[in-house]
């Protein structure tokens, strides 16, 4: 794809951490980034949806030029991450996990600093402080120090520093995390609007929901790729619905259920047997009459990452037996 | 270039006039030390060689001075090792400013601080029996400069080579307060047995203590020291100066930041 619409393309795309971390009980490390290959298309919200420890923080970070990868290129906007570093810095925006606002500073004094990192200053300057200011609803809250914000506004805060410069590409790394239901959804809004104004959205999340509103999605498991697409596209694999059962012995009602109702091969996981059919509700009835007294509860839900997941790395999104740093 | 090390500057000050506590901090721990070892250590203190009259308080001035800068210098670098893994600095290493700019902007901003300390702990000097004039004065505020660049410098360096506040605390007490105690700015050099007085000799901060002894006191504290002149010493001081801001300098860049 040409440049101009593909914001950041990154090809073979591999980090270790330095051996002294390497946990002892796992014995060698893996690469933390196994070899990642992926295009961001310009004016969309992306998303790496994965684990704790899953690669994506060490992904940022390479994005965000604060880690240089071990082997594999990166181009945002067609310059190279690693010999044109100046240049994707002018491009990107960087909203990070830790707040990067100075607490002891106000509002505008936040923003005043970011401006001349950005070569910003005079009038110019002023009218974008006031532009962002009044675009995040925190005209009010400018000579207020940042300390005595709410999680909430001071995240707000961190999103009209990082747009300052007006960047054609904005990197979050965990936006949603430690905020309210309310605050989520100003995010979801304003990210929605930066896209409307061409701004391509990259985002990391172990959320979901979150991942559910991306237009594009990549899985990251374990450092690699396990699954990539639009949301809906990738919850259609799974065909049809999740139905989950409850009973007093799961794994023979798994065994029977296996034996009367051929398809896909139901699961047992903590207690529950798991299986994935299309039109369920029939089913539901079926399994009621093959098995009275032996069912507790019966579930029929829509499939959800967590089920893509589950379906294409056979383990579920939180049981990871180890963390990778990062 | 300009913009963003002014904008450090800035930053640096503004920070330090909002916190009270650090501007108490700062200068009231030398500040009791020079009381408390002034008012024990007079009677019974005597400078060989140096004029009667020099008393403990006179002769620890100017270490005390220069320990206020230490700690000036310690203060406005601790905070960087938080600040650059979850902090102010993750935005500043994601912009487009040089690695440089970044050390200039915020050694210059510390040593602003220390050297403002310094100056103010000048007005003492009557008590500890120095007349300054306009001249010395200047003198003292110039050499306080030097020294306040290059402590801040170095503060800088080991604050960004360790990853941990508890080994920036390590490094103060094996390093830096150590470096000072042995500069002559706690006890003369003239009657410390020979291994003391040789690792004072090799201690570079020892020659920027004897150009403020020299600037304050004029020649005469520094008779019979046997350390070189005042020529000399500050050309050694301003090496280390340099010295000081190039670790900072090459510090900072590297492929890897961690």
């Amino acid at each position: 794809m040409p440049s101009e619409t593909v914001a950041v393309e990154a090809k073979g795309l591999r980090y270790s951490y330095p051996g002294h971390r390497r946990n002892r009980k796992t014995g060698p490390s893996r690469p933390a980034l196994a070899g990642l290959d992926f295009d961001v298309p310009a004016g969309s919200i992306f998303g790496f949806l994965g684990p704790n420890g899953g690669g994506k923080t060490t992904l940022f970070r390479i994005l965000a030029t604060l880690a240089r990868p071990e082997s594999g290129t990166v181009r945002v906007f067609g310059a190279d991450l690693g010999s044109q570093a100046r240049d994707v810095r002018r491009s990107l925006g960087v909203v990070f996990q830790s707040p990067s606002l100075d607490v002891q500073l106000t509002v505008r004094e936040n923003l005043v600093h970011q401006g001349h990192l950005y070569n910003l200053s005079g009038r110019e300057l002023d009218g974008r402080i006031a532009a962002g200011l009044e675009r995040f609803g925190l005209a009010e809250r400018r000579d207020q120090r940042t300390k005595e914000l709410s999680g909430g506004l001071r995240r707000r805060v961190e999103i009209a520093k990082a747009l300052l410069h007006e960047p054609r590409l904005l990197l979050l790394d965990e936006p949603s995390t430690g905020l309210d239901p309310g605050a989520r959804r100003d995010l979801r809004t304003t990210l929605e609007s930066l896209r409307a104004a061409g701004v391509t959205v990259l985002l990391t999340t172990h959320f979901m929901e979150e991942g559910d509103r991306c237009d594009h999605l990549v899985l990251l498991d374990r450092g690699t790729i396990v699954a990539e697409g639009a949301p809906g596209d990738l919850k259609e694999e799974i065909g049809g619905d999740v139905v989950t059962l409850t009973g007093p012995d799961p794994e023979a009602l798994a065994r029977d259920l296996a034996a009367r109702f051929p398809g896909p091969a139901p699961e047992v996981r903590e207690g529950a047997v798991r299986i994935e059919r299309e039109r369920a509700h029939e089913l539901v009835a079926r399994l009621a009459e093959a098995f009275p007294g032996r069912i507790d509860s019966v579930t029929v839900a829509r499939p959800t990452l967590e089920d893509v997941f589950l379906h294409r790395t056979g383990h579920a999104f939180e049981d990871r037996e180890e963390e990778a740093p990062g | 270039m300009i913009l963003p090390v002014y904008t450090l500057w800035r930053r640096e000050l503004t920070r330090f006039f909002r916190q009270p506590s650090r501007i108490a901090g700062a200068v009231a721990t030398p500040l009791l030390f020079w009381l408390l070892m002034g008012s024990g250590l007079s009677g019974s203190f005597r400078l060989p060689g140096g004029p009667a009259s020099l008393n403990y308080f006179g002769f620890f001035f100017p270490g005390t001075i220069v320990l206020v800068l230490l700690f000036a210098a310690i203060f406005s670098n601790i905070s960087v090792i938080e600040d650059r893994h979850e902090g102010f600095l993750q935005g500043v290493l994601v912009a487009p400013v040089s690695r440089s700019a970044l050390v200039m902007g915020k050694v210059l901003g510390g040593a602003t601080l220390a050297w403002l300390q310094g100056v103010v702990f000048l007005v003492l000097a009557p008590v500890s029996g120095i007349h300054l004039n306009l001249a010395s004065a200047l003198e003292a505020a110039g050499v306080l400069a030097l020294l306040a660049v290059t402590l801040t410098a170095l503060g800088f360096f080991f604050a960004w080579k360790l990853d941990s506040v508890q080994g920036f605390h390590a490094i103060m007490n094996v390093v830096l307060l150590p470096m000072w105690l042995l500069s002559g700015a706690f006890f003369p050099l003239n009657g410390a047995p020979l291994w003391l007085s040789l690792l004072m000799r090799a201690n570079p901060l020892t020659y920027g203590v004897s150009v403020l002894r020299e600037v304050l006191y004029g020649p005469a504290a520094t008779v019979g020291s046997s350390l070189p002149g005042i020529g000399t010493s500050l050309a050694i001081t301003v090496v280390l100066g340099l010295v000081c801001v190039a670790a900072g300098l090459v510090a900072t860049r590297g492929g890897r930041v961690d």
